[in-house]
């Protein structure tokens, strides 16, 4: 299997607060990995680590098998690759929806202007914001900014995507359509890392599960040896939390 | 009919009459110097303000590091000088010294040029300062995410949002330049200002000469910030938007237009 990403001994600290400790994993391509875990367990920091926003202290993270924190790759063309959706979107507020789903194809990729537009087209009518090209950010619900998110994500052609609680900043009655969404990429083949409060697609969707806590991966396997065999106290103890609401 | 003669409305009419083309210069010399100076002084405050909000790169060594700091120290100095003594001193400080230390004789124009704009550059940096640092840490996070660079996400991302949340400091700004301008009168600058001190000494008329030259003033102001304010609503585009469909069936215009109080089309 082609592995993309492989994180080795990941450690990161906030002074003296260290918040990831000793991480290992890998994504291989067309995996759907969800990472569960309750706050502050360190799920943000791994996935801000992953796309370099944050510095990690120590450990290694192989982008087919090249390191990406010595230095030695072009930051900027890495992130491509590895794209990011936000809790709180981020979309450009001083562009409209095509202009965000654009800008990063024209400036970073080079690509024409009428070839972005194409393909900005095409991602959005793939997560059905197409009608809402003229828009500006702040004329969209959270849940229509969050499609026009993922889509400007698409637009780069990475190879993974990473999601920080793509849904927790939501109104109820708009997380399903981005799940959907989420679900159609899932489905199309996408390399997804979610992270995730929302129970049911990290048993639905996802191929692989992680638990983590207190900055270690605590247990990580398929949904049903996590979510039905937890072999782990702690994750045991995590989940009843959510059984209530996995039973509707 | 004398000066002495005529009532308070009358004067003022006689000073239009006589004195209208020096006024209409010395207005248009303060308008000249206030506009220009203000978009030095803009170009200025973004240069430093983007400076002074840079961090260093974490890959950069003790050298960079320490040019960085530096460079900051400096430029906080020039904020805080030029920021903290009165305009009319630097206007004579600048003037004079250049005279007497370098032996440059500074024109009336390039005078007025260089005070206005290093002294409208120091309160501008702040302003600049503080826009960069009202747009959200996720606007840049969401660029850095695509693999914008830094400059590429300040210029594209950061700095219109920072110019837009600044732009009414930027109207304050021309406004309180185009006031005060006439400190220049003391290096000889032929402003509106001086203007009306030659008319007021010519015919000892000093509350009609002063009457007149306020309303002036008042005129060049008012509309500046109408002006203004006309471009703010132009930057933050329409309220509503177009929605855009290809369904050519349902809709012949091929485009519909989306009503954000009543959430629907129209
Ligand atoms: N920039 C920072 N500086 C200092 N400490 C930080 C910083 N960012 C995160 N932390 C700390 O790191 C720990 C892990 O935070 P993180 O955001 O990764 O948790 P999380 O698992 O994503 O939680 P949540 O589910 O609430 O989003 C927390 O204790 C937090 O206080
Ligand atoms: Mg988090």
């Amino acid at each position: 299997m082609d592995e993309i990403l492989k994180v080795e001994h990941l450690v990161k600290t906030f002074g003296t607060n260290e918040v990831l400790k000793d991480i290992d994993f890998s994504v291989f391509k067309g995996d759907v990995i969800s990472i569960i875990g309750s706050s502050g367990s360190g799920k943000s920091t791994l996935l801000r680590c992953i796309n370099m926003l944050e510095d990690a202290t120590g450990g290694r993270i192989l982008y087919h098998g090249n390191n990406i924190l010595d230095g030695s790759i072009d930051e900027d063309q890495y992130r491509t690759k590895v794209g990011m959706v936000f809790q709180s979107f981020n979309l450009f507020n001083n562009y409209t929806v095509l202009g965000n789903c654009m800008l990063g194809q024209t400036h970073v990729l080079k690509r024409s202007k009428e070839d972005a537009r194409k393909r900005a087209m095409e991602y959005l009518e793939k997560v059905g914001m197409e009608q809402y090209i003229n828009a500006k950010p702040r004329q969209l619900s959270g849940g229509q900014k969050q499609r026009v998110a993922i889509a400007r994500a698409l637009a780069m052609d990475p190879e993974v995507l990473l999601f920080d609680e793509p849904t927790s900043a939501l109104d109820p009655e708009m997380v399903g359509e981005v799940l959907d969404v989420m679900k159609n990429l899932a489905e199309s083949g996408m390399t997804m890392l979610v992270v995730t409060h929302e129970m049911a697609f990290a048993r639905d969707i996802s191929k692989r599960v992680v638990f983590m806590a207190d900055g270690r991966i605590e247990e990580e396997g398929s949904p049903d040896q996590i979510f039905n065999h937890p072999q782990k106290e702690r994750t045991k103890e995590f989940l009843s939390r959510f059984t209530k609401t996995l039973k509707d | 009919m004398t000066i002495a003669e005529m009532n308070f409305f009358q004067r003022m009419i006689y000073i239009l009459q006589r004195y209208g083309l020096s006024l209409l210069e010395g207005a248009a010399t303060t308008m000249v110097i206030a506009i220009v100076c203000t978009f030095l002084g803009c170009v200025i405050g973004f240069a430093v303000g983007l400076i002074q909000t840079s961090e260093p790169h974490k890959n950069s060594g003790i050298f960079k590091r320490g040019l960085l700091k530096t460079v900051k120290l400096i430029l906080t100095a020039y904020v805080e000088v030029f920021r903290g003594t009165p305009m009319m001193l630097q206007a004579a400080f600048i003037y004079y010294g250049m005279s007497q230390i370098f032996g440059i004789n500074l024109g009336m124009w390039s005078a007025a040029f260089i005070i206005v704009s290093v002294n409208t550059g120091a309160y501008m940096a702040e302003t600049v300062r503080g826009g960069i640092l009202s747009v959200e840490a996720g606007q840049s996070e969401g660029a850095r995410a695509i693999g914008m660079s830094h400059f590429q996400t300040m210029l594209l991302v950061v700095l219109p949002q920072a110019l837009r949340n600044i732009m009414p400091q930027i109207g304050n700004n021309l406004i309180i330049n185009i006031k005060d301008t006439c400190v220049l009168s003391i290096i000889g600058t032929v402003e509106l200002f001086f203007t009306f001190r030659s008319i007021s000494g010519a015919l000892y008329t000093y509350f009609e000469a002063a009457s007149v030259t306020m309303i002036i003033y008042f005129i060049l102001t008012f509309t500046c910030s109408r002006i203004l304010r006309y471009i703010e609503t132009k930057m933050d585009g329409p309220s509503n938007f177009d929605l855009a469909t290809s369904d050519t069936l349902a809709f012949t215009s091929g485009m519909t237009r989306y009503n954000k109080k009543t959430g629907g089309t129209y």
